[in-house]
């Protein structure tokens, strides 16, 4: 496999380019691995390379019904922060950032991430008692965010509308300058390459169509359209379709399947500096490095697995932007997608053990799933080597709706976020 | 957006109502004798089917009234609408 370097991009000009590998191989399944990971997103990609970097399990593969990247990866919109209340998710959420600042060196790909700062709007008293909370409790816990003033807000983000005479004006912002953005198919690619690199297998086009029990009740083989793959150990990524796949083993969890909605306007000159949230109005927006303003709308009301949703929703968002940011009032819009989102009653993931042996679940991250890719990744893979949790997605059981440990972020957000 | 035929006003766009989450989960009769792991799958434990979807819809901003639908998740389309109470339709029956 070629290093990517400054020289080795000199050296393959002198030959027009034309040099290049493909970046992972496409194995035939064998019939026998050490560990299996359900679903070739940023989460399940990032859990095979760790589990073959740091703790020797290579003789592993990685399943995707589609292609790599295809779910929620490459769907979102790649906004990376960890201003989280609690303790719990402030550890996971900012285990990830301090993965995120080392993954392009990490990988020997560049994940292009950004920490261009992350600023969330407060519109309402409450908004501001709230997010100085959060201020102060993260600054406790060692994760950076601080209050701005409006004045200092605009600052921050020159586009912003300050005025006083918008239905909701700005009243005050948090600002996590740590945050940003990262590349989300690069994330995906450059995982699947480093974990290809140590011999991981990456299956695309090979779905999941059964789980095999044995007496016991342990995990002993999964059914696929690639045919039977026998294996001790199986950890499902699979986002949205998380209860679809558990449900093959006859596991039930508490997890909804909801429809989330983003889209991007067509390209322009650099003229956003950040990244904005709004949640009580309920716009979220960055600009990309090709240029394209990129907005995350809420979503659907229903749940729904058809990766589609209503286009009010997006008109919701495109309202607020537009109050927000009045300069882009006449700008056009270039697509709009759905994902399917897994969305927890507390809205916090659950990454660990199942009550099935040998099964082992990262799910139920709901709208926010991107930016803990790697934090995900990685104490998914330690739990899998170990059959053990990591001290830091310890508190992230499904047993916690049993013995009432939530985690309340849907409470300490008010929304979905 | 949606239309949906709510059993009491009739077809009306998707704006007018909330969804109110899976339906026929019904509030245990003897709460006080529920063990830990039955009261988990009543509050929290939801099917989240892939295809046919039994669920509860209000119309908030019409009738104000929930009723219950099935719809199939992997197309939003819905199959039928009925009041609550009523059981869950035997769609091999309907279609006869």
């Amino acid at each position: 496999m070629t290093r990517f370097s400054a020289f080795e991009l000199f050296r393959q000009g002198l030959t027009g380019q034309s040099g290049w590998k493909p970046q992972w191989r496409s194995p035939e399944p064998k019939a026998a691995y050490d560990a299996v990971i359900v679903g070739g997103g940023g989460h399940g990609l990032g859990a095979a390379y760790y589990l073959a970097s740091q703790h020797g399990m290579r003789n592993i593969a990685v399943i995707e019904k589609g292609w790599l990247g295809g779910g929620n990866t490459g769907r979102n919109t790649t906004i990376i922060r960890s201003n989280y209340l609690f303790p719990e998710s402030a550890g996971l959420y900012d285990h990830s950032v301090k993965l995120w600042e080392g993954l392009s060196r990490e990988l020997n790909y560049n994940v292009m991430f950004s920490q261009r700062g992350v600023m969330m709007l407060a519109h309402t008293v409450h908004d501001v008692q709230v997010f100085q909370r959060h201020v102060h409790a993260n600054r406790a816990a060692g994760v950076d965010n601080e209050w701005l003033t409006p004045e200092e807000a605009k600052a921050y983000c020159p586009p912003l509308n300050i005025s006083d005479n918008m239905r909701y004006p700005v009243l005050g912002a948090a600002l996590q300058r740590r945050g940003g953005t990262a590349r989300h198919d690069a994330v995906a690619w450059g995982y699947a390459r480093a974990a290809d690199r140590l011999g991981v297998d990456i299956l695309e086009n090979c779905e999941v169509t059964g789980i095999v029990r044995n007496a016991q009740g342990a995990v002993e083989a999964v059914e696929t359209t690639r045919g039977r793959i026998k294996t001790p150990k199986v950890g499902v990524s699979a986002a949205g379709h998380t209860s679809v796949v558990l449900g093959m083993a006859g596991v039930r969890l508490p997890l909804e399947s909801f429809p989330l909605q983003a889209l991007v306007s067509e390209p322009v000159k650099p003229v956003f500096p950040c990244v904005v949230m709004s949640n009580t109005i309920h716009a979220y927006i960055s600009q990309s490095d090709k240029g394209e303003l990129v907005i995350g709308a809420g979503t659907d009301i229903y749940t729904s697995y058809t990766q589609r949703g209503g286009l009010h929703i997006s008109q919701h968002t495109l309202e607020a932007i537009c109050e927000l940011f009045p300069q882009f009032r006449r700008m056009r819009m270039l697509r709009n997608w759905g994902g399917i989102v897994d969305v927890t009653p507390d809205r916090s993931p659950i990454v660990g053990k199942t009550p099935v042996p040998g099964l082992y679940v990262n799910c139920g991250w709901g709208t926010g799933g991107f930016k803990a890719t790697p934090g995900a990744a990685h104490t998914l893979a330690w739990t899998i080597a170990k059959d053990a949790p990591h001290p830091i997605n310890a508190p992230f059981t499904l047993e916690r709706f049993r013995d009432g440990f939530l985690i309340d972020e849907a409470a300490a957000a008010a929304v979905a976020h | 957006m949606l239309v949906i035929t709510c059993p009491y006003c009739g077809p009306r766009p998707e704006i007018e109502f909330a969804h109110g989450g899976e339906a026929h989960i019904a509030r245990p009769q003897d709460p006080s004798s529920l063990g830990v792991e039955d009261w988990t799958e009543f509050l929290y434990m939801r099917a989240n089917p892939k295809g046919l979807h039994a669920e509860r819809w209000r119309h908030l901003h019409g009738c104000a009234r929930f009723f219950n639908a099935l719809r199939d998740t992997t197309t939003d389309q819905f199959v039928a609408t009925y009041r609550t109470g009523e059981p869950r339709p035997d769609l091999a029956a309907v279609k006869a």
